[in-house]
C-alpha cells in the first residue's frame, strides 16, 4: 500500500499553507486520528518555514521540494531546498536557537519536528541547500483509533 | 489568507480574535498592525481569544514572544483564553504557558485585568 507524491513550489511564504494543505490531503486515505494530522501539519510548515525563510532568505525565484510517501508502518516527510545551508546543524537543532532572533523568531522549529516525529535527519552544506528527511510511524495510531 | 482577525479596543486592553490558521505568512503583517495598535491606544492588556483558531506553528510562539516584550515595557501583559488541545500542546512544549496567562473566556480575561 505504498503511495507516494513529489511537488515542487517557489519559495513564497504563502506556500506553507500550500504545503500543509497538500500534506493533509496526501493523508487522507489513511483515515488517521486528528491529532496524527495536526502534527503532521505542524511539522510540515515548520519545515517548509525553515526552507523558505532560512534556506532560500525569502527569494521567490527559488523552488524548495516537498516528497511525501507512506508504506504499511510509517508516513515519510521530505523538504528539500537549494538554499544558502546550514553550518552547524547539532547548533541550529538547539532549543530557542535561530539566526534571526531579531525577527521575532522562536528557534523552535527543529525542536517541534524532534518532539513530534519519531525520527528526524537533517543533512546540509553550506551554499548547497538542506534535506530534512522526517519519519512518523503510523501503524499503532491507526489501529488505536479502529477499536 | 487563512487566517481572519477581529480586533476590539476597551479601555487600555486589545482584543484580538484569531480565526484559522496563525504561521509565518500571517505573522508579518499582524504584528505591524497589532504593535501599532499597541502604541496609537497606549494598550497595556493583550487579549488572544483562541477558540477559533486550529493551527498554530512556531512563528505564531514567535509573534506571541514579540508581543509579550513589548508589553513587557509598559508593565502589561498578555491573556490568552479559549485554547484548543493542539494549540495548547504547542504553548506548553514552547513554554509560553510561562508568560501568559490562561483563561477560559473573553470576560475571565477581562476581570483578571481589572483586578490587577
Amino acid at each position: 500500500m505504498y503511495n507516494e507524491i513529489k511537488t515542487s513550489f517557489l519559495a513564497k511564504i504563502e506556500n506553507v499553507t500550500l504545503a500543509r494543505t497538500i500534506g493533509v490531503a496526501f493523508l487522507v486515505n489513511l483515515d488517521l486520528p486528528l491529532n496524527f494530522v495536526n502534527e503532521v501539519k505542524t511539522v510540515i510548515s515548520e519545515a517548509v518555514t525553515n526552507a523558505i525563510v532560512h534556506g532560500c532568505l525569502s527569494a521567490e525565484n527559488k523552488f524548495v521540494q516537498m516528497n511525501l510517501s507512506y508504506d504499511d508502518v510509517n508516513v515519510y516527510i521530505e523538504i528539500i531546498d537549494d538554499g544558502i545551508g546550514i553550518e552547524d546543524v547539532e547548533k541550529a537543532k538547539e532549543p530557542l536557537f535561530s539566526t534571526k532572533l531579531e525577527e521575532e523568531r522562536a528557534g523552535l522549529g527543529f525542536t517541534i519536528m524532534e518532539v513530534f516525529t519519531d525520527k528526524l535527519d537533517v543533512k546540509s552544506s553550506v551554499n548547497k541547500g538542506t534535506k530534512v528527511l522526517m519519519v512518523k510511524k503510523y501503524s499503532e495510531q491507526a489501529k488505536l483509533s479502529q477499536l | 489568507m487563512a487566517i481572519n482577525i477581529q480586533m476590539a479596543i476597551r479601555k487600555n486592553i486589545l482584543f484580538v480574535r484569531l480565526k484559522g490558521e496563525l504561521d509565518q505568512a500571517v505573522t508579518e503583517k499582524l504584528k505591524i498592525r497589532i504593535s501599532e495598535l499597541i502604541d496609537k491606544y497606549d494598550i497595556k492588556y493583550l487579549v488572544f481569544n483562541l477558540a477559533a483558531l486550529n493551527f498554530m506553528d512556531s512563528s505564531g510562539v514567535g509573534f506571541i514572544i514579540g508581543r509579550y516584550t513589548q508589553l513587557k515595557k509598559r508593565n502589561g501583559k498578555i491573556i490568552v483564553c479559549s485554547m484548543n488541545p493542539l494549540i495548547e500542546r504547542i504553548f506548553n512544549l514552547s513554554g509560553l504557558k510561562k508568560i501568559c496567562s490562561v483563561t477560559t473566556t473573553e470576560l475571565e480575561a477581562e476581570k483578571m485585568v481589572e483586578v490587577a
